[in-house]
């Protein structure tokens, strides 16, 4: 799993989403066999589960939208308790957070399992424009830099007396956020000329590429084929 | 707001990620062709800067807050070509290493901020500042409108994306109306942080600011 070159993954999980997300809903069996392939993956991946469900909680402001559908939907309706629900909304509420959960799942195993330069190199692999993949480079070069570069300017701030209230704070806030263009255009600049020093010409030799043998190929296309295979099941069986 | 997986169906958002594709193809030809082979470093950073910029959140009131977008804010500063590189880049990270935004629809993310957003944003900005006479307030007005159209504008075009293809029982027009009205309020907030920033480095490094570096382009 943490073997497999990062484009393989890359296109293995795009491919199981895209037969995730074509599947409806009320052929829910199929999902179980999705969600079935997700835990087996994640199993053999050995992944702390735990740290990913926490992380997991960025998909809560779209589960809104599908907790509101029932109860706005109208038309056929039916009750559990004291609730009137639409099960034309249910059934569509469902269909998003099933697909959703799917969604945040994969891309969380994929960014536990792949180092940021495997990325790097399945998207130099798979042809992305030269300047995307290094100012991707760049980006996840620098991300901690300039984040402690924030957290410093935070602490300056916080040791002259600020404490943020409403909008009256936001002056401060953005004087820090013009400093922080500044300071990353500078960096920028500085990081060109030294690598112009150091030879540059504008690619990346670091992003020598992984050997992708066939094997890493028919491991990754598994993983989308068993949905497949889940999705023409749910079909024969269920329609 | 990015859009999850199963939001949108697979066709929809297959359009628009040709769409985003050939917006992103265009934007490398015309950030290389200003930037030169500084491209990379110089729009790496500003990617790095939106994403810290997004995470810095500004309280409203009785503990709410918000944060930043920056997709106008970094057209005025660095070009509406590096932004929309700068902001595609940011969306890629995000769906791919921080599970924001489903992998399906990276395209209409991608599509609604970092092009649409970026672009009518720097438009609406330009045509202020022209109508204005290219002062200094000028820009500084320029910057609060774009960027305040910038926002319902993105809602704009996830409503439209919705109309198409959306996978929910709520009617487009209500959808519409929803997101309008939500990021109509959104983009004051966008409004008043762009042009604060802006204003703040307008006040140390004008040299840096290309929304007004792009005058002496134009009439030159």
């Amino acid at each position: 799993m943490h073997d497999l070159p990062g484009h393989v993954k890359l296109l293995a999980f795009l491919a199981f989403m895209v037969i995730v997300v074509c599947t409806p809903i009320t052929r829910w069996p199929t999902f179980v066999g999705y969600f079935l392939i997700i835990v087996l993956v994640l199993t053999l991946s050995k992944l702390p589960a735990l740290t990913l469900a926490k992380r997991a909680t960025i998909e809560f402001p779209f589960l809104i939208f599908a907790i509101l559908m029932p109860f706005t939907a109208g038309g056929d309706e039916f009750e559990i308790g004291p609730l009137e629900l639409s099960r034309e909304g249910s059934i569509a509420g469902l269909n998003l957070i099933t697909k959703a959960t799917l969604g945040v799942a994969c891309s969380m195993i994929l960014a536990a399992s792949t180092t940021s330069h495997s990325l790097l190199a399945g998207f130099v692999r798979i042809k992305t424009p030269s300047l995307f993949v290094q100012i991707a480079a760049f980006m996840i070069r620098y991300l901690n830099v300039i984040n402690d570069q924030m957290t410093r300017m935070k602490v300056a701030r916080e040791s002259r007396g600020f404490v943020a209230t409403g909008p009256r704070s936001w002056p401060i806030f953005t004087s820090t956020l013009g400093a922080l263009f500044i300071r990353s255009y500078e960096r920028g600049e500085r990081v060109h000329l030294a690598m112009l020093s150091r030879g540059y010409s504008g690619a990346l030799s670091s992003l020598a590429t992984e050997r992708v043998s066939r094997k890493h190929w028919i491991y990754g296309a598994l993983f989308p084929l068993f949905a497949l295979i889940s999705f023409l099941l749910g079909m024969v069986l269920f329609s | 707001m990015h859009i999850p997986d199963g939001f949108i169906n697979i066709p929809t958002a297959a359009g628009a990620a040709a769409l985003a594709l050939t917006g992103v193809g265009y934007s490398v030809k015309k950030a290389k062709g200003e930037l030169d082979e500084k491209a990379a470093p110089l729009i790496g950073l500003v990617s790095v800067f939106v994403f810290a910029g997004q995470m810095i959140n500004f309280p409203v009131a009785a503990g709410t807050s918000g944060h930043l977008l920056g997709g106008a804010l970094a057209a005025v500063l660095v070009g509406p070509y590096a932004a929309s590189l700068a902001l595609t880049v940011v969306l890629a990270i995000q769906a791919l290493l921080f599970a924001d935004g489903g992998l399906t629809a990276l395209g209409l993310n991608v599509f609604n901020m970092s092009i649409f957003g970026v672009w009518s944003g720097y438009a609406i900005f330009l045509l202020v500042r022209k109508t204005l006479r290219y002062s200094n307030s000028a820009l500084l007005i320029g910057s609060a409108v774009g960027a305040f159209a910038s926002v319902p504008l993105a809602a704009t075009s996830f409503s439209i994306q919705y109309a198409i293809g959306g996978e929910g029982t709520f009617a487009p027009s209500t959808v519409f109306t929803a997101m309008f009205g939500t990021h109509l309020l959104i983009g004051i907030g966008e409004a008043i942080i762009t042009t604060l920033t802006v204003g703040a480095v307008l006040k140390t490094r004008p040299d840096l600011v290309y929304g007004k570096n792009k005058r002496a382009k134009v009439t030159s």
